[in-house]
C-alpha cells in the first residue's frame, strides 16, 4: 500500500492529539480529582425510599429550615428525592465553606439533578442513588434544574441551594438543625 | 454512460420512493422545528407548554430515524446496483424492506401523531430517546421494531448481490462504494442488537402489560449502546458522498482508496463501544468504564481527522485539475456556483466546528459543566443537522437527474437553499452553544426559572434573539429546498430529460494499492465484538446483578398530553397570514432566480 508522507504526518500529528485529549481527561480524574459520579451511592426501591440507611429520616430533615443534615463541624448531607415535577426538598440551605455530600434518587421516571453554574450535575435514575460531593466556598444562590425530560410538567421542575454567610447560618438556621446521630441511618 | 435511471429503473424506482419517504420525513419534522424554537424562546406559542414534547418527539424521531435511515437506504441501493453493476437479486426482496420500514414508519408516527389529539389514548410523547420508566403506546415500539427489521433486511439484500458478484468475478477487490455499504451495514447489525434487547426483551412486553417493571438504567444502557453508533449511521453515507462524489464535482478524484477503506473499516471496529460517553453522569455504572468509553471516543476521531485530510486534499487536487494554482488561490478555483458541491463543502466547515465541540462532550469531565444543556442539541445540530443534513441537501442537486431522469430545475435557487441553511445554522447553532455553557437545559419547553442564567459573551435574550433568527432563516431554506426539490423532481417546466450521467472517476491511489487484509469483513466484525464485550459485559451484568433483569418494582409513566393547538382566533390569523406571506415570498424569489 502507497501511503503518501503527508498522510503519514497528518496520521501522526491525529494520534498525537488524541493521546493528548486522553491525557487532558486522566488528569481530570486523578490530577484535579474531578470525581465521576458511579455506582458509589448503590441501590434503592424506588417504592420504598425512606426505608434504605441512606435516606432514613429525610422527610424530617427536609421540615428543617436548613434542609440538611449536619455531619461534622464543616461537612452536611442533603437527601434529596425527584418526582415529577418536583425535587423534595425543593430548596436546601447550607453555611459558606461547607463540603457537601448529595445522595438523590427518583421515585418514578429518570430526572436529573443540575446545579446551574457549577459541575454538580448528575443524572437521578429510579433504583439508583446518586452520590457526589462539592464543596461551596463563598454565599451565593444557586438555581437548581431538571435537565433531563421527565413528563409535561418538566419545564416546572427547579430547586434551589443556597449557600448563607456564617452569621446568617448562626442566626437562622441551626435553631433545628438535625445532626447525622439524631436522624440515624448508616451515612 | 446511460443515465442510472434508464439503466436500472426498477432500482431507481426503490430509490425515488426511499427518497420520498426520507424527504417527507424531513419536511414534517422540519416543520417542528420553528414551532418548538419559538416556544421555547416564548416570541410565538400557539400550543401549550405540554405539547411541545409530543412536537419535540416527533421532531426527533421523524429527523434523525426516518429523514436520515430512508435516505441511506435509498443512497446505498443506488450504491450498490452502480458499483457492482448488476441490478438487484430480486426486486420482490427490495421491495419487501422497503414496504417494511415505511410500515414500521408510519406506526410509530401515529404513535406520536396521536399524542395530539384527547380522541385516543395512543401515544408516544417519550421523545427520540424513550427512556423507561416514561412509557409509549406499544405501536411506538412495534413500529420502530418494524422498521429496523427491514432495515436488516436491506442489508442482507446487499450482501447477497455482494455474494454473488464475487462468485462471478473471483479474485476481484469488491468496488469501493459497495465497501462502504457493506461495512456501515455490519456496524449496524453489531450497533442495533442494543436497541433489540431493549425493545424486545423488555419495552414491548412492558408497554403490553406482559411484565410490570423494567430496569430503567439498564434499557437506558441498552438505549445508548445503540444510541451512539446510529450516529454513524447517519454519518457514514455522508462520508461516501464526501469521499466518492464530492472529488467529482470538485473536478478531481479521490485522493486514495485505500485510506478510504481503512476509514470505514475503524468505523466498524469503534463505532459501538463508546455509548457509555453518553451516561457519563448516570449513577451505577463505575468509573473506570466510563474512562474507557471516553478513550475509545477519542480514538474516533482518528478516522474523521483522516476523512478531513483526504477529502481536502481531493477537492484540492479538483482544483489544480481546473487550473487553481498557489498555496490557498486554488480555492477560488473551486465551482462555488455549484449548490453540491458548496453545500457539501460548507456542511464539511460546519462538521470542524461540531468536532470541536464534540471533543468537549467527550471530555468525561469537562462534560459536567454542558451535559444535558443547550450545548448538547447545539453540538447535534452541527453534526446531523448540517454535516449530515445540508449533505444530503447537496448532493440532491447532483443525484436527482440521475434517478429521475429529470434536470434540475435552478442552480442559482439551490444556491440560495445551501447558503441559507449555512447562515441559518451558524447563528441557531452558535447561540445554542453559548446558552447552554450559561446552564439552560435542553429538552425544555420553557426555559425561565426563578433564578436567570447567564450568557456566555451575550445576555440569554440576545442569544435567544439569535436562535430564534436562525431557526427562521432556516425554515426559509427548507421551503426553498422543497419548492426545488418538486419542481426538480417531477421535471415541472423542464423542457429535456437527461439521458447520460459521467462515470465515478477513478482514485489517484486506485484499489489495487488497498491492502486485501481490509476485505477480510471476519477479522473486523471479531475484533469490534471484542471491544464490545470488553467494554460492555462488567457493567451490564454489575447493572443486571444489581438492580435485577427487570428492577425494582418500576411502574410505567405515561406522559400526559395536551391538543396541539389551543390558539386563539387572533394567533392562527396571524400564523395562517404569515405562512401565506412566505410562500408568496419565497414563490416570488424562485421565479426571479430562474
Amino acid at each position: 500500500m502507497e501511503i503518501h508522507k503527508y498522510e503519514k504526518i497528518w496520521f501522526a500529528a491525529a494520534l498525537v492529539l488524541v493521546v493528548l485529549f486522553i491525557s487532558s481527561v486522566a488528569y481530570g480524574a486523578v490530577g484535579a480529582g474531578i470525581q465521576m459520579v458511579d455506582d458509589e451511592g448503590g441501590e434503592i426501591n424506588p417504592n420504598e425510599i425512606g426505608d434504605h440507611p441512606t435516606f432514613e429520616g429525610y422527610q424530617d430533615v427536609a421540615g428543617t429550615e436548613a434542609s440538611v443534615t449536619q455531619v461534622n463541624e464543616s461537612h452536611y448531607e442533603a437527601q434529596i428525592q425527584a418526582n415529577h415535577p418536583n425535587f423534595f426538598p425543593g430548596e436546601i440551605t447550607v453555611p459558606e465553606g461547607s463540603t457537601v455530600t448529595f445522595y438523590i434518587t427518583a421515585g418514578d421516571v429518570i430526572h436529573s439533578y443540575d446545579i446551574v453554574g457549577t459541575n454538580v450535575n448528575t443524572m437521578v435514575i429510579p433504583g439508583q442513588i446518586a452520590e457526589l460531593t462539592a464543596e461551596f466556598e463563598e454565599p451565593n444562590e444557586y438555581g437548581v434544574v431538571c435537565s433531563e425530560y421527565c413528563g409535561e410538567l418538566h419545564h416546572e421542575m427547579e430547586g434551589m441551594v443556597n449557600v448563607v454567610s456564617e452569621e446568617e447560618w448562626e442566626e437562622n438556621y441551626t435553631d433545628d438543625l438535625i445532626t447525622i446521630d439524631e436522624r440515624g441511618g448508616d451515612n | 454512460m446511460a443515465v442510472f435511471a434508464d439503466r436500472y429503473p426498477d432500482e431507481a424506482k426503490v430509490v425515488r420512493a426511499a427518497l420520498a419517504s426520507s424527504f417527507l420525513a424531513l419536511l414534517i419534522g422540519g416543520a417542528m422545528g420553528p414551532l418548538q424554537t419559538l416556544h421555547r424562546i416564548d416570541y410565538l406559542r400557539i400550543m401549550p407548554s405540554e405539547t411541545y414534547y409530543t412536537v419535540l418527539t416527533l421532531h426527533g424521531v421523524a429527523l434523525v430515524i426516518l429523514f436520515t435511515i430512508f435516505f441511506l437506504v435509498g443512497f446505498y441501493q443506488w450504491a450498490i446496483t452502480d458499483s457492482l453493476d448488476r441490478p438487484s437479486e430480486d426486486i420482490r426482496v427490495t421491495w419487501l424492506w422497503y414496504g417494511l420500514m415505511t410500515a414500521g414508519a408510519a406506526m410509530a408516527s401515529i404513535a406520536i401523531l396521536g399524542g395530539f389529539t384527547d380522541a385516543t389514548d395512543i401515544s408516544a410523547s417519550v421523545l427520540f430517546t424513550f427512556y423507561a420508566p416514561l412509557e409509549a403506546h406499544w405501536l411506538f415500539y412495534a413500529g420502530l421494531t418494524t422498521f429496523i427489521v427491514g432495515t436488516w433486511v436491506a442489508g442482507a439484500d446487499w450482501f447477497r448481490s455482494w455474494w454473488n458478484w464475487k462468485k462471478e468475478n473471483k479474485g476481484e477487490k469488491t468496488p469501493l462504494r459497495t465497501f462502504m455499504v457493506l461495512t456501515t451495514m455490519l456496524m449496524w447489525y453489531l450497533a442495533t442488537i442494543g436497541v433489540a434487547a431493549a425493545v424486545l426483551l423488555f419495552l414491548l412486553p412492558w408497554s403490553l402489560g406482559i411484565i410490570d417493571s423494567v430496569n430503567p438504567l439498564l434499557t437506558r444502557t441498552l438505549f445508548w449502546y445503540f444510541g451512539h453508533p446510529v450516529v454513524y449511521f447517519w454519518l457514514l453515507p455522508v462520508y461516501m458522498i464526501w469521499y466518492v462524489i464530492l472529488p467529482q464535482i470538485a473536478g478531481g478524484r479521490l485522493f486514495s482508496d485505500a485510506l478510504a477503506r481503512i476509514v470505514f473499516v475503524l468505523f466498524l471496529v469503534l463505532s459501538v463501544p463508546v455509548g457509555i460517553h453518553h451516561q457519563y453522569l448516570d449513577p451505577g455504572i463505575a468509573e473506570g468504564f466510563k474512562f474507557l468509553s471516553a478513550s475509545n471516543t477519542m480514538f474516533l476521531l482518528l478516522p474523521s481527522l483522516l476523512t478531513a485530510f483526504t477529502v481536502v486534499a481531493s477537492i484540492e487536487h479538483g482544483a489544480r485539475q481546473r487550473g487553481g494554482e498557489g498555496y490557498f488561490r486554488w480555492l477560488t478555483a473551486l465551482p462555488w456556483r455549484n449548490p453540491a458541491f458548496t453545500g457539501m463543502a460548507l456542511a464539511g466547515l460546519m462538521f470542524a466546528a461540531a468536532g470541536f465541540s464534540g471533543m468537549v462532550n467527550a471530555g468525561m469531565n469537562l462534560n459536567y459543566l454542558v451535559h444535558n444543556t443547550m450545548w448538547v442539541p447545539g453540538h447535534f445540530h452541527l453534526t446531523v443537522g448540517t454535516a449530515v443534513a445540508l449533505t444530503i441537501m447537496a448532493v440532491t442537486y447532483w443525484f436527482l437527474p440521475r434517478i429521475t431522469g429529470n434536470p434540475i430545475f435552478s442552480m442559482r435557487l439551490g444556491l440560495v437553499q445551501v447558503l441559507t441553511w449555512f447562515v441559518g445554522m451558524v447563528l441557531m447553532s452558535n447561540a445554542m452553544h453559548r446558552v447552554g455553557v450559561g446552564g439552560e437545559p435542553r429538552r425544555t419547553a420553557d426555559p425561565f426559572y426563578d433564578f436567570e442564567f447567564e450568557g456566555v459573551i451575550g445576555s440569554i435574550g440576545e442569544l435567544h434573539l439569535q436562535i430564534g433568527i436562525g431557526a427562521i432563516i432556516l425554515t426559509l431554506s427548507l421551503v426553498l429546498f422543497f419548492i426545488h426539490l418538486i419542481f426538480s423532481w417531477f421535471g415541472i417546466s423542464a423542457t429535456t430529460k437527461i439521458t447520460s450521467e459521467a462515470p465515478i472517476r477513478k482514485p489517484l491511489s486506485g484499489k489495487e494499492h488497498a491492502p486485501a487484509v481490509l476485505e477480510n469483513f471476519r477479522l473486523w466484525v471479531a475484533i469490534a465484538a471484542v471491544l464490545i464485550v470488553l467494554v460492555y459485559t462488567i457493567p451490564i451484568a454489575s447493572i443486571i446483578a444489581e438492580g435485577g433483569l427487570f428492577g425494582p418494582d418500576v411502574s410505567p409513566v405515561r406522559p400526559d398530553h395536551a391538543p396541539l393547538f389551543s390558539l386563539s382566533g387572533l394567533a392562527t390569523e396571524w400564523v395562517v397570514a404569515g405562512l401565506a406571506g412566505a410562500v408568496g415570498a419565497i414563490a416570488a424569489i424562485a421565479g426571479v432566480l430562474r
